[in-house]
């Protein structure tokens, strides 16, 4: 792979980074594990020794996946690139809160996994009221968020000082669009703070008597709508800045690639009631417009596809690919840390089409709560995403490191991927196809009675099981490939930032005025939510003590 | 900003179907009522379903020519009232659902019948079962240890 003589990666820097990401795959083990067990219960092909509830593996494998895996990785990549772009490396006190920032979430990712192993917070990932687990659990998910913001905090003072060092100049487009992943981030998290700091911790303490349902449930989803796009931007940085380099290639548009990440800030969160079409308490009216809000994501991303393909296609072109689709054939198929993304991307097209099912307001009652939606994230977040980040690991260890990808790395690279993909195919196919049948998610083995629909879904739930078995193959390859890049032999690899290509405009400076997207940030969601939150707290519904039902 | 002439015309393609597309479903939901399940109809103390009508007397009962209303409670792990349901084909059903404890789901495969029951608040759904056969009731919305259990039925006859 290429070896350049550049100016060796920030040593100091590449602990924390080393730090974040072998944390992230540490979870993805532990939630690989749980995840497997799940699809072969679901399957009805084992039964769990008596103490062990499907429940808890699901509520551990929701948890570890989709909060630490994500959160850990994206930390850990976003201050790599912040380290090489803002000025070669991590200043002090951005430093000093990465760790902290680290700690703390640790902190909390233990006290979680320790309650929901003790089988006191089965109450799954997203913790609907009123459910009630432990008062550590919610305090468990606090302090992961609290580390996160001093993470995402870091950033923005790196990103500050650089500014200030850098007057009038434009700063660097791995360092712009982490700014933006992070404020996503630190405004989203507000709501889900203020539900588990003011309504759950206090109500699970037996403080207070009651929760409001309904309030808890829309601050939850102001918060788990960004999320996905907090797990989606990043690889967006990837795709963005990361893939054109790899492919020798030139970033397509800077300012294309600003404007689409601005457009993500403005329209992931106020959207969260496409998440609660299906339940009362909110009108049509107010369900409608977040319908429309959720839909102008369409934009950035019909832009980021035309940018990526030009990208490839320009490059192509230069490389002297002839007619068409000449250019396809020149794009380097054997590199693993072009093909994990590249796979991610062309994933993320059906992916996408089924999101738009999701959010539309009609066609969500055939598939709300069914395995349709759990068949649709794992392939948005556990295949673009997840891919793109395994593609990530590849470069990103040895520049922390000091090491080179070998060939024969680069090579089990290549079959992960392809694992990843044919595991993915059997699992989300199946759910997809059974959620249409009405089979619900989120439910162990039952055949309803041995009725005739139920027992029509089990072929499904059984190849389900045999996608999450291969699935699994591909994490123990993934955690034994980081193995193997830890003990890659030494060497300097490049941190690949892409170029912006020659013959594009300069970056209009509106797109960094802060200031701005903020505000237009704020009005979004101040007309999106405060009526229908001034409607929940002051209704006269009266809350609802805690229940343990599990 | 720059844009490149293919690139306007695919986001300008794009941006219009998107736009005949919400318009459509903006036109669905308002103009025709197909929309999603219930406004905020009313509240009850989810302590006291047992004893506020009418869901302390959970049941099937005819309204109308072939016109039904299913009253009925939402709990960890069924749904009251427990005998299964009987209509003839044809019938529309107005489903009152309420929970008297956690969240649960309200869904019948093979329908579009789909809503969250959540304490304090009353979803109802219709819908006209032209089908005979019988129809599983089951909670998609995991609600504890005996979740996947949590069921009923409605026979069409």
């Amino acid at each position: 792979m290429t070896t350049t003589q550049t100016k060796p990666f920030d040593r100091k820097d590449g602990q924390l980074v080393l730090a974040h990401i072998l944390f992230a795959f540490g979870a993805l083990l532990i939630g690989g594990i749980a995840g497997m067990l799940q699809g072969m219960v679901k399957g009805g092909t084992i039964t769990l020794p008596a103490n062990i509830g499907y429940y808890e593996l699901l509520t551990a494998h929701g948890v570890l996946m989709a909060l630490i895996f994500t959160t850990y990785f994206i930390v850990g990549f976003l201050y790599s690139g912040v380290s090489q772009t803002l000025g070669g490396k991590l200043l002090p006190l951005t430093k000093k809160l990465g760790w902290i920032g680290y700690v703390l979430m640790s902190v909390g990712t233990l006290i979680g996994v320790v309650v929901i192993l003790l089988g006191k917070a089965s109450v799954l990932y997203t913790f609907y009221a009123p459910m009630k687990a432990s008062p550590y659990f919610y305090i468990a998910l606090a302090l992961v968020v609290i580390g996160s913001w001093l993470s995402g905090f870091g950033i923005f003072y790196q990103y500050i000082q650089w500014k200030k060092s850098n007057k009038g100049k434009l700063s660097p487009l791995f360092g712009y669009m982490s700014v933006i992943t992070m404020l996503l981030w630190q405004i989203a998290t507000i709501g889900v703070a203020l539900e588990v700091v003011v309504q759950l911790i206090p109500w699970s303490f037996g403080w207070v008597e009651t929760v409001n349902v309904v309030l808890s449930r829309t601050l939850f989803w102001f918060f788990g709508h960004p999320l996905v796009y907090f797990w989606l931007l990043p690889a967006y940085i990837c795709w963005y800045v990361i893939i054109p380099k790899i492919i020798g290639g030139k970033i397509f548009s800077d300012s294309l690639a600003r404007m689409s990440f601005v457009l993500f800030l403005l329209f992931s969160i106020p959207v969260g009631f496409h998440h609660q079409l299906m339940e009362p308490g909110i009108s049509h009216f107010w369900k409608y417009l977040q319908v429309v809000l959720t839909f102008m994501v369409v934009i950035p991303s019909l832009m980021t596809a035309f940018s990526l393909f030009a990208t490839f296609e320009l490059n192509g072109r230069s490389k002297g690919a002839k007619g068409l689709f000449g250019w396809v054939k020149v794009l380097p198929w054997k590199d693993v840390r072009f093909f994990a993304p590249f796979m991610g991307m062309l994933i993320f097209i059906p992916a996408g089409a089924g999101g738009l099912v999701n959010a539309s307001n009609q066609m969500n009652a055939v598939v709300h709560n069914t395995l349709w939606v759990t068949g649709h994230f794992h392939l948005t977040v556990a295949t673009s995403v997840a891919l793109t980040f395994f593609g990530i690991v590849y470069w990103l260890i040895p520049v922390v490191t000091g090491r080179v990808l070998t060939p024969r790395m680069n090579r089990l690279g290549i079959i992960q991927t392809l694992i990843w993909c044919i595991g993915m195919f059997f699992m989300s196919g199946s759910m997809h196809t059974v959620g249409l049948l009405g089979s619900p998610r989120r439910t162990a083995y039952n055949t309803y009675d041995d009725h005739p629909d139920a027992v029509l879904w089990m072929p499904y739930h059984v190849a389900m099981a045999i996608g999450g078995i291969i699935l699994f193959v591909g994490v123990v390859l993934i955690i034994y490939n980081i193995i193997s890049l830890m003990r890659a032999p030494k060497g300097e690899t490049e941190y690949p930032i892409g170029e912006v290509s020659e013959g594009s405009e300069p970056t209009p400076r509106f797109l960094e005025n802060w200031k701005l997207w903020i505000t237009l940030t704020v009005i979004l969601i101040v007309i999106a939510y405060s009526i229908p939150i001034i409607d929940l707290i002051g209704n006269t519904t009266p809350g609802s003590p805690g229940y343990v039902t599990w | 900003m720059h844009m490149h002439k293919l690139e306007k015309m695919w986001l300008g393609i794009g941006v219009s179907m998107l736009a005949v597309f919400l318009v459509v479903l903006g036109v669905m939901t308002f103009s025709q009522g197909i929309a999603p399940p219930n406004e905020h109809v009313h509240h009850i103390d989810p302590t006291k379903v047992n004893e506020t009508a009418p869901f302390d007397k959970p049941e099937l009962k005819q309204i109308g020519d072939n016109e039904y209303e299913a009253v009925m409670v939402a709990y960890a792990f069924g749904y009251d009232p427990m005998e299964p349901m009987e209509v003839p084909a044809g019938a529309t059903v107005h489903f009152k659902v309420t929970s008297s404890d956690v969240v649960h789901g309200f869904e019948i495969p093979g329908t579009n019948v789909n809503v969250m029951v959540t304490p304090g608040e009353v979803s109802q759904v219709t819908h006209t079962f032209n089908k005979p056969g019988e129809y599983l009731i089951l909670c998609n919305e995991y609600c504890g240890i005996a979740h996947e259990m949590m069921k009923t039925t409605l026979v069409v006859k």
